[in-house]
Formats: structure tokens, C-alpha cells, sequence
């Protein structure tokens, strides 16, 4: 079933670059999406769109559709202007390449999101602490030590804690825009495990930081070249026999 | 999950060539059999299944080249391994193919009494089925020591069929109306010397897989050559 449904989306900045040329793009649920191509090509505006980030951005217009289902197959316009964007990030939460903590303590950074959103009982919040590490696969490594100040953790861990704290709020769609790419191979390794994890339950979409990381999570791919879906296709077929000579040419590291 | 994904698919390859492995048992068995029994309708049942053994290593083939294309075993033992499995998946598909030969070389002896009675390749069949099954096990269980000792056994093989070549040349040169009926005897032990050799093979890589030794394993010279 399709978790978003975009189409034909369009969408200009102000300084007259087009960054995405009618795009159309079902997004399946409790999959790995992944959008990968060159610098430039329009992967990050795109996620940026799906949970409105880009009202914050200098754009001069975007038309087109973006459809975000909920459980019972109701699809709400992402791009009404009218929609409470908060909201909408609710159910479709941001991971970012640098992880940001917040200068607050390990268990703090979780529940201060959740907090704000009105939960006062400590035995939901405490759940939700336990239960949002453990998705992220942090628990273990933080468990004894949760009051400690989070920007003590390392890279991997914070970056790890950044998704933790996105799931905390239960969201149905995770955007990640390279969330590894400060990574070690091991920390990169443990991101990627429990994204294969956390599929089941959420739909992801997201922008790797390298066409290795793109053939190892997907389920499906998407590769972008200078604000145009080149190819979009099961990463099993895509990554093996790519259809359009663009695509196998950047594959293979004739350009990019 | 790049590590995990990897090792799921691996040992995925494995259980695949162990069925592999049982296909091409069965069609080895089933086609002697057939010879003993000069079973024209057992034979045709074998040459119909080896096309699942050629589906099989097809699928194989491009769930390998899916792994390598996403999950990137670029590296060592990885590498190794992956290039190893597409080559073993290879000699199986041949032992499937040498196995439809003997079957169809029942069909072109037909009713046409035997030259001998079956005695050295039922032995040879025993001995090359008994190797290959050893050699698949100790590839999948990377078993490097086992794997070292199995090529010796090919002498065996080649003696047998030194034996049946010799003797079937007796009974032409006795009585040349049989040279067509003793000559399909000697494809069909020709057909299993082959696969004996195969299984040598299948020895070499599982060497390479865990070591990185490139060696040839001669049966009947007691030396390894290496090449690495």
C-alpha cells in the first residue's frame, strides 16, 4: 500500500533554480524507500517537501500533489496550505547528517519533545525512553547511564539518539537526509541494522550518502539527476540492470 | 544491515547449494538405475528434470549477482566466498549435465542387451556421489582439512575407469558387433570420471574461500600445487 503518493511536484526557489521537475513517486509503507543521484539533484528538497520543511526555504512556488496516508487509507494534502504543520511533522519526523542533541541529559533529550506535546505521566514518558533507545539500538550502550549529559555520547551514538528521539513521538514516516555520513563503519552498521528493524513498523525514506549504502538498505530506489526522477524502480532490478543509461552511467562512476 | 544482510544471503547460497548438491545425487543415481534396469521411462524423467538444475543455478547466479551489487562483498573472505559459490553453483550445473548424458545414453542403448553386467560403475557412482556430497558439506562448512583430503579419492575413480575402459576394449576387439553397445558403456564411465573431477574442484575453491590459496589439488600426484 502507498504510504505517500506524490505527483507531478514541482518546485522552484527564488533565485529561478528549478530543484524538482514534475515529479511522481509512490512511496510503498514499511519499506526502505531510498533517493540517491548526484549533489544537486533535488534528493534533499524533496524529503524537505514531505514533512514541509521547505516552508522555511526561499521557495518561489510548488505545485503539484504530495498525499500522506494515515491507517485507515485517508490521504491528507501535505501541501495544503492550510494543514497544521506541526502536526504533520508528528507523523513524519526528520533525521539530519549532523546529529543535533539538544544540551540536555540522554533521557531529557528524549521526553522534551513529548513533553512540550502535553505527556506528563512518567511512567508513558519512561516507557517511551526505553522503548524508542531499544528501536534505535542505543538502549544497551545508555541504560545505566541516562542522566548523563547527551553530548557526551559519541558521533554514532548521538546520531542514533537523534533517531530515537524522532521515535519517540510514534511517527509513521522517518525522513533521513544522510544520517551516516559522519559515521564510522561499525556506528554506520548499527544505523542501518536498525533501520532494517524499524522498517516493519514505519515507512523510511532515505538519502544516502553513498550509492554502497543505497544498494545495501533499499527496498526500492529512486535516483534524481539535476531535479529529475531518472529511474525509480525494486533496488534488486534497479542496482543490477538499471533501465536508463543515465542511471547505469552514475552506478558505475561515469559521472557524479 | 549490511553485515547481518550479508551473512543471511550466504547462508542462504548455502542451503541452496545443498539442494543443488541432492539434485544432482538423484539425477546421478536415478540415471544409473536406469541403466541397470534399462528403464527408457525413468531415463526420460531425468533428462526432463535437468532443466530444474539449470533453473536453479540461474536463480543462484542472480541472487548473486544481486548481493554483490547491493550488499558489496568487495572485500577478503567476502569476496572470497561469493566468487567461489557462483563457481561451485557452476560445477554443479555440469555434474547435472553429465548425469542427463548417462540418461540419455540409456535411450540410445534402448533394449539392447548390455556388453558386461554392471559391477565397476555402479562402484565408480558410489564412490564420485560419496566425494561429492563430502566436498558440498565441507564447502559450506568451510572445512579446509576435509576439503584437502577428498581429491585422493579421485584416484579410486580413475583406476575403476581405467579398468572398464580395458576391459570393454577386450570384449570390441572379441566381438566388433558390440563396439557400439560397449561404447556407450565407456561414455557413461567417462561421464563419471568427469564428475569425480569436478568434485576436485569444488575442493579447490572451498580451499580458497577460507584460506585465499589458489591450489590445484592432484589426485594422484601426493603434492598440491599452489599458485598464490
Amino acid at each position: 500500500m502507498d504510504k505517500i503518493v506524490i505527483e507531478n511536484l514541482s518546485l522552484n526557489y527564488s533565485d529561478g533554480t528549478e530543484s524538482l521537475k514534475s515529479i511522481t513517486l509512490n512511496v510503498p509503507e514499511n519499506s526502505i524507500t531510498v533517493l540517491f543521484g548526484p549533489a544537486g539533484g533535488g534528493k534533499s528538497t524533496l524529503l524537505r517537501v514531505i514533512n514541509r520543511l521547505n516552508d522555511l526555504a526561499d521557495v518561489e512556488e510548488v505545485s503539484g500533489k504530495v498525499l500522506l496516508a494515515n491507517k485507515n487509507y485517508e490521504y491528507t494534502d501535505v501541501l495544503d496550505p492550510k494543514l497544521d504543520v506541526i502536526a504533520l511533522r508528528r507523523r513524519v519526523c526528520m533525521v539530519f547528517a549532523q546529529p543535533i542533541v539538544l544540551p540536555l541529559s540522554i533521557k531529557d533529550n528524549l521526553t522534551y519533545g513529548l513533553k512540550l506535546a502535553g505527556e506528563r505521566n512518567q511512567t508513558r514518558l519512561d516507557k517511551a525512553v526505553e522503548k524508542s533507545l531499544n528501536q534505535a539500538a542505543l538502549w544497551d550502550e545508555v541504560k545505566d547511564r541516562l542522566e548523563d549529559p547527551a553530548v557526551a555520547l559519541s558521533g554514532g551514538q548521538q546520531q542514533r539518539l537523534c533517531l530515537a528521539r524522532s521515535l519517540a513521538f510514534e511517527p509513521e514516516v522517518i525522513l533521513l537526509d544522510e544520517p551516516t555520513s559522519g559515521l564510522d563503519p561499525i556506528s554506520t552498521n548499527k544505523v542501518e541494522s536498525s533501520l532494517q528493524e524499524l522498517k516493519n513498523g514505519y515507512t523510511i525514506i532515505l538519502v544516502p550518502h553513498s550509492v554502497q549504502q543505497a544498494g545495501r538498505v533499499a527496498d526500492q530506489a529512486a535516483f534524481f539527476l539535476q531535479g529529475e526522477l531518472i529511474e525509480y524502480a525494486p533496488a534488486n532490478q534497479l542496482f543490477t540492470n538499471p533501465k536508463d543509461t543515465r542511471t547505469e552511467d552514475y552506478l558505475v562512476g561515469r559521472f557524479g | 544491515m549490511p553485515r547481518e544482510t550479508l551473512d543471511r544471503k550466504i547462508r542462504h547460497l548455502f542451503d541452496e547449494i545443498i539442494v543443488m548438491n541432492s539434485m544432482v545425487e538423484q539425477a546421478t543415481i536415478g540415471a544409473i538405475e536406469a541403466l541397470k534396469k534399462q528403464d527408457l521411462k525413468t531415463a526420460h524423467q531425468i533428462i526432463n528434470a535437468d532443466q530444474h538444475i539449470n533453473t536453479k543455478r540461474f536463480e543462484l547466479e542472480n541472487d548473486i549477482i544481486v548481493t554483490i551489487a547491493t550488499q558489496q562483498p568487495i572485500m577478503a573472505g567476502d569476496l572470497r566466498m561469493i566468487a567461489s559459490i557462483l563457481e561451485v553453483v557452476g560445477e554443479l550445473e555440469r555434474m547435472g549435465d553429465y548425469a542427463k548424458g548417462i540418461a540419455r545414453i540409456v535411450l540410445l542403448i534402448g533394449e539392447q542387451p548390455l556388453v558386461k553386467p554392471l559391477i565397476d560403475i555402479p562402484k565408480m557412482t558410489d564412490i564420485t556421489i560419496s566425494m561429492l556430497n563430502r566436498a558440498v558439506s565441507a564447502f559450506v562448512n568451510q572445512d579446509v582439512e576435509v576439503a584437502k583430503r577428498i581429491p585422493a579419492e579421485d584416484d579410486q575413480v580413475d583406476q575403476l575407469y581405467q579398468d572398464i575402459y580395458h576391459e570393454l576394449v577386450e570384449i570390441m576387439i572379441s566381438d566388433p558387433t558390440t563396439i557400439d553397445r560397449a561404447n556407450y558403456l565407456m561414455w557413461v564411465s567417462h561421464n563419471l570420471e568427469r564428475m569425480s573431477d569436478r568434485v576436485t574442484n569444488i575442493c579447490e575453491r572451498t580451499i580458497y574461500a577460507a584460506t585465499g590459496r589458489l591450489v590445484e589439488l592432484s589426485a594422484s600426484d601426493d603434492e598440491m600445487i599452489s599458485y598464490t
